[in-house]
């Protein structure tokens, strides 16, 4: 069985700063991999390049066997490659109802001129989305807010509306890109068990950014660990978490990894 | 919910068949005078403008300063048809098709803009729509065989009132069922974030291309109202200034709005007329009165707000801001 | 044929330093607000009716005053109150747009420009104003070129007012205060700058500039109407995005590439009125090659 996503060699410079250094990942179907790393390291340079965000100048990827090197965002996207953002972009001005149904963009069937003529075909289908976006709205808790402008939900209602986005696209791959920050404990130990039960119910491959350390100890079977770019370290997390270039990549940071 | 359904749906058929009646009949009793049939006509050309223009500025948040260009394309293009082509006898009833294909050269001109707009955005692509209309304008100045600068005349007066209500419900039909549909949350999407629209798998580029020829499409079927209302079109009337004209409807009434389309170019077009009194002095209270709705209320009367009439009930994402 | 040539980069010199100047004002102000303002075309026009009024008032003074003293006075009148018309219009109409979407900003600016026209009009009427000469007309024989003294102050005053604004923007604590804004406005405050008065006085320089331009015109072009800041306007704007919209020197650049469009488009084309296409043509192309102007740096999105 070929991998679900596999990079090779990808190496990225922002005006002539390496970004990222010849870095390669295989990720088997199924897996929840981790991608760790002090700030900067490059970690979402990777998910802009395997979302298409940044053109790869050099190194390729492949996805379930294809090339999608140099494929635009929407048709990666559209192949099975959803992600969620750092810094939340929602669509501010938009029902929380139509940020979800626009994840399904580019699922639903009909043409423009079914659209624009209201046939019955554009309004099955139409139909048929509402229906599935409110029973992702439903299993997000977010039901309530499903005429609520974007812009006036709480954070935490926020991230849950950016997840439900990228799930009704139909995912194989789920890039997640520190999707517990700003949370405390209790919210991160939510968190964990979404995580989990997204990926059992929807059959994701998942590779996680993030900088708690209880939530990727948790839920990676492996991580990669970035320093200025460059691949420092990978493994199972119990290993890697005492490998002393990873010591040292974050000493002097907040002690992330001493818990 | 269900019970409300065919009741609205009575309540907006018998509506429509009411309006289309009332625009026959109000002018030909003599029940309007003609100047106010006239006004009413220039209302409901603006109309179909403001809702063109709204697509793209206001749905999909470009900033298209230029749509005077493709009213002018549509407007030179039905009237040639109707003046050089199509035998008087035949005009009244070819008009509709005069429009639609003045409107499909708009269409195929809103290329120009649609190409661009992949590339470039935002203050960029304005200019690109302004260097558009300019060069439309000048071309038309530079062609002696449609009058130059002089002007183009002898179009048949086919447009009437029952004709410009029905393309203003059409429009409206159109515009409505594109907005509330894949095509107009993708619009919608480009404008809230062009790069998180491309990573929710929306095509950017298609959907800028429907935004682009729908818009010019519309823009160019008022234009050929326009000139067959005039019944005289020279360079000069699609100037920048026709598009300030434009913008000024569509940020009066709302960006994002239907309703705020239909608001604004009905407000717009009845102001000016009420102003008319001051004379000169018209022209310096217009703007000044711009000036002041975009400090005290910048996104227009009905900025993103919609009437609810005009949402399709399963379609329902209400959008108050 | 030399001479004709000679004859016409002379001509063009002329007309490109008049929207140089010009599109110096769009540059700053987009430069340092982000914003297009469509106004300023309009600017340029009351500043150049300002320079007719002073020059009317100094040549009716009972005394006979000698040329230079008009030319010096208008020019200063007209840049002294055209600066405080770019700051009232600032004051009053663009600022409390700065935290509003930023199209309500431009289509104020386009409603500020209808408004001084029309307002101009109305006051004034809808005759052509001629503007008197100030500036001795007979022309010197260089190799066979044709070189009036008006020819010559209009291109070395505007070089001098563009070395002076160049040396402002680059030398001065107020030009650094604006290329600080230019670059990030939000943490610009934090450091000290008093921003609103930055861009007050950005607004002042730009539209004195104008000003200067409008005199030059009158000069040279002596019909003022009401409307002529449309036309010139838009091709100052040009200029300036040709340059690479916010950059100064690129606005200087553009503004001299304009005057040899519209000098050279009735030299290798059938009719003068071929100029708007001419001009409006190589914008698109140079937008859809190089969206960023001949000067203009990118602009990044991050994610």
């Amino acid at each position: 069985m070929a991998a679900m996503l596999s990079i090779e060699e990808l190496t990225h410079h922002f005006d002539g700063l390496c970004a990222v250094a010849d870095f390669s990942l295989t990720v088997e179907p199924g897996e929840l991999v981790g991608l760790i790393g002090p700030n900067g390291a490059g970690k979402t340079t990777i998910f802009n390049l395997i979302t298409g965000v940044f053109r790869i100048s050099q190194g390729r990827i492949f996805f379930e066997g294809q090339d999608i090197t140099r494929w635009p965002s929407y048709r990666i996207t559209a192949a099975g490659i959803a992600r969620t953002f750092q810094n939340i972009r929602l669509f501010k001005d938009l029902s929380v109802l139509d940020n979800v149904r626009l994840g399904g963009f580019a699922r639903h069937g009909y043409n423009i001129w079914q659209a624009l003529l209201h046939s019955r075909g554009f309004r099955r289908e139409e139909q048929a989305w509402l229906r599935q976006a409110y029973e992702l709205l439903e299993r997000f808790n977010l039901t309530r807010y499903a005429d609520t402008v974007a812009r006036h939900l709480p954070y935490g209602e926020q991230r849950r509306v950016e997840m439900a986005r990228a799930l009704i696209s139909g995912p194989r791959l789920l890039l997640l890109d520190e999707p517990a920050a700003g949370m405390n404990d209790a919210e991160s130990q939510a968190l964990i068990q979404l995580i989990r039960d997204m990926q059992r119910d929807f059959g994701l491959t998942i590779i996680l950014i993030e900088h708690q350390m209880r939530v990727v100890m948790d839920l990676c079977q492996r991580v990669k660990v970035l320093d200025f770019g460059m691949t420092i370290a990978s493994g199972p997390p119990r290993e890697v978490q005492h490998d002393p270039a990873v010591l040292e990549a974050y000493l002097g940071k907040d002690g992330a990894l001493a818990e | 919910m269900a019970a409300v359904m065919p009741q609205r749906r009575y309540l907006t058929w018998g509506s429509i068949t009411l309006l289309l009646a009332l625009s026959w009949v109000l002018p030909e009793s003599g029940l309007l005078n003609p100047y106010v049939v006239q006004i009413l006509m220039y209302v409901g050309i603006n109309m179909i403008l403001t809702l063109a223009l709204n697509l793209v500025n206001g749905y999909m948040g470009e900033f298209s300063v230029g749509h005077a260009g493709f009213m002018a394309v549509g407007a030179y293009m039905s009237s040639i048809l109707t003046v050089w082509v199509i035998p008087p006898a035949l005009s009244f009833w070819a008009f509709p098709a005069v429009l639609v294909a003045g409107g499909l050269a708009a269409a195929a001109t809103g290329l120009v803009v649609a190409f661009p707009s992949f590339r470039t955005r935002g203050d960029y692509l304005a200019i690109v729509t302004l260097a558009f209309n300019m060069i439309v304008k000048s071309v038309l100045e530079n062609l002696e065989i449609l009058g130059g600068p002089r002007g183009f005349l002898g179009m048949p007066r086919l447009t009437s009132l029952p004709w410009v209500t029905a393309w203003v419900l059409l429009t409206l039909y159109l515009c409505r069922n594109l907005v509330y549909s894949n095509f107009g949350r993708g619009l919608m999407a480009i404008r809230e974030d062009e790069v998180a629209a491309n990573l929710t798998s929306v095509d950017t580029r298609k959907i800028k291309m429907y935004a682009f020829l729908i818009s010019a499409f519309f823009t160019g079927v008022a234009g050929g109202l326009f000139a067959h209302l005039l019944q005289f079109i020279n360079p000069r009337s699609f100037s920048i200034l026709k598009s300030t004209d434009m913008l000024v409807m569509v940020y009066l009434g709302g960006i994002g709005s239907l309703t705020g389309s239909l608001l604004g170019a009905t407000i717009f077009t009845l102001l000016l007329e009420l102003l008319r009194p001051l004379g000169l002095w018209r022209w310096v209270v217009g703007p000044l009165l711009l000036v002041l709705l975009m400090i005290f209320r910048p996104r227009g009367i009905m900025g993103l707000k919609e009437s609810k009439w005009f949402i399709p009930r399963f379609g329902a994402g209400s959008r108050r801001s | 044929m030399l001479q004709v040539l000679g004859q016409n980069v002379l001509n063009a010199l002329q007309l490109g330093s008049v929207y140089a100047l010009i599109a110096l004002g769009y540059a700053m102000v987009y430069g340092i607000l982000t914003m297009i303002n469509f106004a300023h075309g309009d600017i340029f026009m009351v500043g150049a009716y300002l320079s007719l009024a002073a020059a009317v008032f100094l040549l009716g003074l009972p005394f006979k005053a000698p040329l230079p003293f008009v030319f010096v006075g208008a020019l200063l009148f007209s840049m002294f109150l055209t600066a405080l018309l770019g700051v009232t219009v600032e004051r009053l109409a663009y600022r409390p747009l700065r935290q509003a979407p930023r199209v309500s900003a431009v289509i104020t600016a386009l409603g500020v420009g209808l408004f001084l026209e029309n307002f101009t009009l109305a006051m004034l009427g809808p005759q052509p104003r001629h503007f008197p000469g100030l500036i001795p007309m007979q022309p010197w024989n260089i190799f066979g070129l044709t070189l009036t003294p008006l020819q010559v102050l209009i291109i070395l005053l505007a070089a001098l007012l563009m070395v002076l604004l160049d040396l402002l923007i680059r030398r001065t604590l107020l030009g650094m205060a604006m290329r600080a804004i230019s670059y990030n406005r939000p943490i610009v405050p934090l450091m000290g700058v008093p921003v609103d008065r930055v861009i007050s006085l950005t607004f002042a320089v730009g539209s004195a500039i104008a000003a200067a331009g409008g005199l030059l015109y009158g000069l040279a072009y002596p019909v003022l109407d009401p409307y002529m800041g449309i036309r010139i306007g838009w091709w100052a704007f040009i200029a300036a995005v040709v340059g690479g919209i916010g950059n100064i020197r690129g606005a200087m650049l553009g503004g001299y590439i304009l005057g040899f469009v519209e000098i050279f488009t009735p030299v290798l084309l059938p009719a003068s009125t071929y100029r708007d296409f001419v001009a409006f043509s190589l914008l698109l192309l140079l937008l859809v090659f190089k969206p960023t102007g001949l000067l203009g740096r990118p602009m990044f999105e991050r994610v």
